[in-house]
């Protein structure tokens, strides 16, 4: 296989669910990133290991008990098949939803320690000149936290399109519809096709560089401006 | 007219105390704050603010800022407040600082120039120097010109040139906005200058309570000076001994007998008092 003929669909595929998630996460974490950094609320450090938890299981473990929820044979799956006539599992409604749970610590943790490092007398300043909560968060917190804001969405996204092992559980390897990039190269390999494989793989440590090292330069930039300013 | 009575059990650095503060400012007033750190002044201001919670009764005007059935959020008080570390939005330049609190660009205009700000007000408030961003803090906490002011050791972190100028800015806005105003601060100077009454607290409860002249001046009969200071040291020169004391940014030297000698420790905060001679200022 040469480079011409390469099948790009896993990658596109790869993007377009990294794309979405990031969307959705982006929206569901904010306001518990929020909630995180401004409570006093002493079950905090259970809703924080909760929501770190999809660090330390293993991928397989997430993926095992997601599709175990989202089956025909669950409440949620047999809803879902009765109401809308979908099917949550081996199809790329059902990745979205995996991806959502297996990515969410990523884009939580630099959201919440970003509002965390935000002066809080900043805040207060713009509550007591009338400001809500919600125009507090939309005028003064996000627009400080510009490095931390970059970080959550760039490696949400980085991570998704790096998944593997809850993807291969929940959406197997359906050509256009599950198989992203992480599983056909897994495919590859297992054909014994390394040249194919060698291929995906380069394209993904080049494209994860480009987008971490985007990151670093951003933020390098954005804490030399405010350091100096 | 604000009438407060609060009551709050805070954990300060000394151990447990009790916040319980019962006070009547007059309108147009200018309260100082003064006392030792931890005693309560930043809990009690921040409580006034609404950004923080205590048992109690506040009111301003007429109006029920708390009691037990409500309390306002600091959205609803319609006060000012300038924080210690200006607090500025970084996100925005001066005069969208000020303009993100209420958008009159006349009043923006107004106070920029008051306060000499009209040159800065599209720079960055990061580039800005410590009084300026105090200036700005200032002009922000009267954007929505506030019927109480309130201001947490707001010059403190600035040199003493600086101190001066702002001081001269926070009166010419008090008398022009017609504020109520309550300062922190520990700086007697600033007191005197700024305040008509001054309320001391320690360990949560109000100590004394007058005007800066009452409480500040410390000479009492036929005292001319009466300076407080550190005992750095105590010199034996042949029968006498010499107390060296810090006074302020200065170190005088001062004669003491032998029994004066024994009783004074150094590091204790000693009281130099003196009456004759007549001093000449240059």
């Amino acid at each position: 296989m040469d480079f011409a003929s390469l099948d790009l669909g896993p990658f596109l595929l790869s993007f377009k669910l990294a794309g979405i998630t990031t969307l959705i996460l982006f929206m569901l974490a904010l306001p518990i990133a929020w909630w995180l950094s401004q409570t006093k609320c002493k079950c905090k450090p259970i809703v924080e290991a909760f929501v770190s938890l999809p660090i330390v299981l293993p991928p397989s473990v997430i993926g095992f008990y997601i599709l175990y929820a989202l089956s025909q044979n669950s409440v949620i799956g047999e809803f879902f098949e009765a109401t809308f006539g979908i099917s949550l599992v081996f199809n790329f409604t059902g990745l979205v939803i995996a991806s959502c749970f297996y990515s969410f610590p990523f884009m939580v943790q630099p959201l919440q320690s970003g509002f965390e490092s935000i002066n809080k007398n900043m805040l207060e300043a713009s509550y007591i000149a009338g400001k809500t909560v919600l125009q507090t968060l939309v005028y003064v917190a996000l627009p400080n936290i510009k490095p931390a804001l970059l970080t959550a969405v760039i490696v949400t996204f980085a991570h998704t399109v790096g998944e593997f092992g809850v993807v291969l559980m929940v959406g197997g390897s359906i050509p256009g519809e599950t198989k992203v990039a992480s599983v056909a190269i897994y495919e590859f390999v297992e054909i014994l096709d390394y040249d194919a494989a060698h291929m995906y793989s380069a394209i993904m440590i080049v494209m994860s560089f480009v987008v971490l090292l985007g990151v670093y330069v951003f933020n390098r930039h954005q804490t030399h401006r405010l350091g100096t300013a | 007219m604000l009438e407060l009575n609060i009551n709050k059990a805070l954990k300060g650095s000394t151990g447990k105390m009790n916040l319980d503060v019962q006070l009547s400012v007059k309108e147009n007033e200018f309260l100082a704050l003064s006392g030792e750190s931890g005693s309560g002044k930043t809990t009690l201001l921040r409580i006034l603010a609404g950004l923080e919670e205590a048992e109690g009764n506040i009111s301003f005007d007429g109006e029920i800022w708390q009691d037990a059935q409500k309390r306002l959020g600091p959205q609803k008080r319609n006060i000012g407040f300038v924080f210690q570390d200006y607090a500025l939005f970084e996100n925005m330049t001066v005069e969208q600082n000020l303009l993100f609190v209420n958008k009159d660009k006349t009043l923006v205009k107004h106070l920029l120039e008051m306060t000499h700000l009209s040159e800065l007000q599209d720079r960055r408030t990061t580039s800005l120097s410590g009084g300026q961003r105090q200036r700005v803090s200032l002009c922000r906490a009267l954007m929505n010109r506030p019927k109480l002011l309130l201001m947490d050791e707001p010059l403190s972190a600035l040199d003493p040139q600086m101190r001066t100028k702002l001081q001269h800015d926070i009166l010419a806005l008090h008398k022009e906005f017609g504020t109520t105003t309550i300062m922190v601060s520990h700086d007697p100077s600033e007191i005197y200058r700024l305040a008509n009454r001054v309320i001391k607290l320690e360990h949560g409860k109000i100590i004394e309570d007058g005007t800066a002249k009452e409480l500040l001046l410390k000479t009492k009969g036929s005292q001319k000076f009466s300076l407080q200071g550190e005992l750095l040291d105590i010199i034996q020169a042949d029968v006498i001994h010499i107390a060296v004391v810090a006074i302020g940014q200065q170190i005088v030297e001062i004669v003491l007998d032998e029994k004066e000698a024994l009783s004074l420790k150094i590091g204790q905060t000693v009281q130099v008092n003196t009456k004759a001679f007549a001093p000449s200022i240059s």
